[in-house]
C-alpha cells in the first residue's frame, strides 16, 4: 500500500462523515487545548514567581535578626522584632571572601506628610549600594550616594505608589519638601515600579539614607536587615555558612539552634516556590488530562461503529487483495489523523484560551515549544492507543463473513 | 489453470462436523466459461471461497496456476486475489458516494506493482470493456441503475488484469432483461478478452450463457458437461 493512497483513503473516509468527524475532532481540540491552556497558567504563574524573585536581586542572602528570647521564656518574639544586629556586624561580614556587596538596612513604618496629603508607609533607611544589589533604578531623580549616608543628609527617594499618594499620579516631586515625623526631607528621586502590591511591595516606600534613620527615627545602631550579595552562585551556599559562623562567634552563641538571626536564601526561597507551581501545573494538567482521555474514547467509539458499520467494505478490501496489515494500517491512520487534527486545533484553541485567561485574570500565562511537543505527542499517543483496539478488529475480520454481513 | 484434486471442507458447528464439499476434483483451462450451478446449500459458495483464496479446503489440494494454495500463507493469498482473481458479487458492494471512476481504481491501492500513473487508464480501458458510457465515469455510484452497478462492479474485477474472474450470483438482484445485458458482457469478456469465468448459480438460464456447468449437490459433482454455447 502506498502512503498517498493511505493518506486519500484516510481523507475520503473521515470526509464522507463530516459531522461524525467533527464532532469526535471536537472532544480532542477540547482535551488538547485545555491540557494547554490550565499548563500555560501553571508555567505562567511560575514564571512569574521566579522573576519576582529574582528582581529582588541576584544571589542574594539576607540576614534578618531572629526572635527575642531569654532563659525560662517560653514565649518567642517574632521573627526579625530583636535589635541583635548591629552595623559592625555588616562591617565584619564585609571581610567574608567571595562576597560582591553588603547593604544594611533599618526600616520602620512612620507617617510621612506633605501639603495637603499624608500617607502612612515603610521608611527604609539605607547604604548607597542597597539600589545596586536589589536592582532598583530611579524613574526621576538620583538615588542616594555614599556622601548623603556619611553626612546624615536629610534626603528621600520615594516608591511610585508612595509618590502617588503625596503628590498625585506621576507628578515631579523632585526638590519638594516631606515630613517624616517630625523632620522635613528633600524629595531627590522617584524609583521605577516593580510591580506587586500590600506589604512588601517594593513600591510603596521611602527610602532614606541609613545613618539619617538610625539617628531621627530608631535612635539606635542596630539594623533591620543585611543584604549580602554573592559573586557567584554555586557559592551562596558556603558563604551562608561562613557568615553563619561569624555571627554566631561575634554574638557567642555556641548552639546554632539558639541562633538570634537568620539567613534567608533566595535560591531556597526559588526551589521552595517552584516546587509548589511545578506542583500546581501537575495538578491542572492532571485534571486536564482526564478531558483528553474522554476524547480519546470518543475515537475509539466512532472507530468501532465505523468498522461495524464498514464490514461489508472491508470484506471487499480484502477480496481486492488488501491484506490485514493494510486494513489495520488504514483504521490506524485515520484515529491518528483525527487526534492530530484535533491536536493542532487544540493547541490554538489552548493558546487563545490562555491570552484570554491573561487578559481576563491577569493571570501571566505562558504557552512554550515544550507545550507544542506535549500536545502533538499525546495527540499521536491518544490516537494510537485508542484507534489500535478498532484497527485490529477491523483486520482480524473474517472476509466471508464480512461479505455476508447485512 | 484450475486444478481441484479431492477437495473437502468441513465446518465445525456445535460440536458436530458438517461436510460441505465432499472430495470434489475437477480442472478448469484457461479461457473457460464455466457456470457452477446447485441450489443453497449445494456447497457452491463455498467452493467460490476455496478457488477465490478467501478460504482453504480442510483436505485435499487446490492448484492455481500449478501453485498449491492450501499451502500459502494469509499474505501471500492476499497477494493471489490481487493479482490472479476479480470478484463480482450479487449485492455489487460498490463504496457508496464515491464515483465510479474511484471504484473502479480501489484495487490498484492494494496493487503496488501497478504504476499511479497508469491507472486512470487501466480503468477507462475495464470500463470501456464492460460497455459503461464515457458520460457516466464521474457519476457516484449510488445513482447508478443495478445494471450499470454491476458492470462497474465487472470493471472493477477486471481492472488488475487478473486471469479468473469470480462471479457470485451476479444477476441476482437484477431484474431478467438487466441480467442479460450483465450475462453477455461475461460472454464478451470470454470471448474478446479470453478471459477464465467462473459464474455461481442456482438458475440453469443463466448457467447456460457458459460454455460448460458444473452441477453440485449436498458438497458433490453430479454432472458436468458442455452446453449448447460451444456450438
Amino acid at each position: 500500500m502506498r502512503i498517498s493512497d493511505l493518506f486519500g483513503e484516510t481523507f475520503f473516509s473521515l470526509a464522507s462523515n463530516k459531522s461524525r468527524s467533527a464532532l469526535t475532532i471536537l472532544g480532542i481540540v477540547i482535551g488538547i487545548g485545555s491540557v494547554i491552556a490550565m499548563i500555560s497558567v501553571g508555567q505562567g504563574s511560575a514564571k512569574d514567581i521566579s522573576s519576582r524573585i529574582e528582581s529582588l536581586g541576584t544571589n542574594l542572602l539576607v540576614v534578618m535578626p531572629g526572635s527575642q528570647k531569654s532563659a525560662g521564656q517560653v514565649v518567642r518574639g517574632g521573627m526579625g522584632s530583636s535589635q541583635t544586629l548591629t552595623m559592625s556586624d555588616a562591617e565584619a561580614i564585609k571581610e567574608i571572601k567571595d562576597i560582591q556587596a553588603v547593604a544594611s538596612t533599618v526600616s520602620s513604618r512612620k507617617q510621612v506628610t506633605v501639603k495637603g496629603a499624608n500617607t502612612n508607609t515603610s521608611i527604609y533607611g539605607i547604604d548607597s549600594n542597597y539600589f545596586g544589589i536589589k536592582n532598583i533604578e530611579v524613574d526621576l531623580g538620583s538615588v542616594i550616594n555614599a556622601s548623603q549616608v556619611t553626612s546624615q543628609s536629610k534626603v528621600a527617594v520615594l516608591g511610585p505608589t508612595t509618590r502617588d499618594d503625596l503628590f498625585g499620579a506621576d507628578a515631579d516631586p523632585i526638590g519638594q519638601k516631606i515630613r517624616i515625623g517630625s523632620q522635613e526631607y528633600f524629595v531627590i528621586g522617584v524609583t521605577k515600579s516593580k510591580g506587586g502590591s500590600g506589604m512588601g511591595s517594593s513600591d510603596d516606600l521611602i527610602y532614606i539614607p541609613l545613618t539619617t534613620a538610625q539617628q531621627y527615627l530608631t535612635g539606635s545602631q542596630s539594623v533591620s536587615n543585611i543584604n549580602v550579595q554573592v559573586s557567584q552562585e554555586n557559592l551562596m551556599t558556603v558563604v551562608q555558612a561562613q557568615i553563619q559562623e561569624l555571627l554566631l562567634q561575634r554574638h557567642r552563641i555556641s548552639d546554632p539552634a539558639s541562633a538570634d538571626f537568620s539567613i534567608m536564601n533566595q535560591a531556597d526561597m526559588l526551589s521552595a516556590m517552584s516546587s509548589i507551581t511545578q506542583t500546581l501545573t501537575l495538578l491542572l494538567g492532571a485534571i486536564a488530562g482526564i478531558s483528553l482521555i474522554v476524547g480519546g474514547i470518543g475515537i475509539m467509539n466512532m472507530m468501532l461503529t465505523t468498522v461495524t458499520e464498514r464490514t461489508r467494505e472491508i470484506g471487499l478490501r480484502k477480496s481486492l487483495g488488501a491484506k490485514s496489515k493494510d486494513i489495520s494500517l488504514q483504521f490506524l491512520t485515520e484515529s491518528v489523523a483525527l487526534t492530530f487534527i484535533g491536536g493542532f486545533i487544540g493547541f490554538l484553541v489552548g493558546w487563545g484560551g490562555s491570552w484570554l485567561i491573561n487578559k481576563l485574570s491577569g493571570l501571566t500565562t505562558s504557552v512554550n515549544s515544550s507545550s507544542v511537543i506535549l500536545s502533538f505527542v499525546v495527540a499521536a499517543v491518544v490516537g494510537i492507543v485508542f484507534g489500535y483496539y478498532p484497527a485490529r478488529r477491523a483486520a482480524k475480520l473474517n472476509p466471508i463473513e464480512a461479505l455476508r454481513y447485512q | 489453470m484450475i486444478r481441484c484434486e479431492n477437495i473437502t471442507k468441513i465446518y465445525a458447528t456445535g460440536g458436530t462436523d458438517l461436510a460441505v464439499l465432499k472430495d470434489v476434483s475437477f480442472e478448469i483451462a484457461k479461457g473457460e466459461f464455466v457456470a457452477i450451478i446447485g441450489p443453497s446449500g449445494s456447497g457452491k459458495s463455498t467452493l467460490m471461497h476455496i478457488l477465490g483464496a478467501l478460504d482453504r479446503p480442510t483436505s485435499g489440494k487446490y492448484f492455481l496456476d500449478d501453485k498449491d494454495v492450501g499451502e500459502l500463507s494469509d499474505e501471500d493469498l492476499a497477494e493471489i486475489r490481487s493479482s490472479k482473481i476479480g470478484f463480482v458479487f450479487q449485492s455489487f458492494n460498490l463504496l457508496p458516494r464515491s464515483t465510479v471512476l474511484r471504484n473502479v481504481m480501489l484495487p490498484f491501492i492494494y496493487d503496488e506493482h501497478t504504476l499511479v500513473s497508469e491507472r486512470k487508464e487501466k480503468a477507462a480501458k475495464a470500463l470501456k470493456a464492460v460497455g459503461l458510457e464515457e458520460d457516466r465515469w464521474g457519476h457516484l455510484s449510488n445513482q447508478l441503475s443495478g445494471g450499470q452497478m454491476q458492470r462497474v462492479a465487472i470493471a472493477r474485477a477486471l481492472v488488475n488484469e487478473p486471469g479468473i474472474l469470480l462471479a457470485d450470483e451476479p444477476t441476482g438482484n437484477l431484474d431478467s432483461k438487466t441480467g442479460q445485458i450483465v450475462l453477455q458482457t461475461f460472454q464478451k469478456l470470454n470471448k474478446e478478452n479470453g478471459n477464465t469465468i467462473i459464474l455461481i448459480t442456482h438458475d440453469h438460464n443463466v448457467a447456460n450463457f457458459a460454455n460448460r456447468v458444473i452441477e453440485i449437490k449436498d458438497g458433490v459433482i453430479v454432472a458436468d458437461k458442455k452446453t449448447n454455447q460451444n456450438l
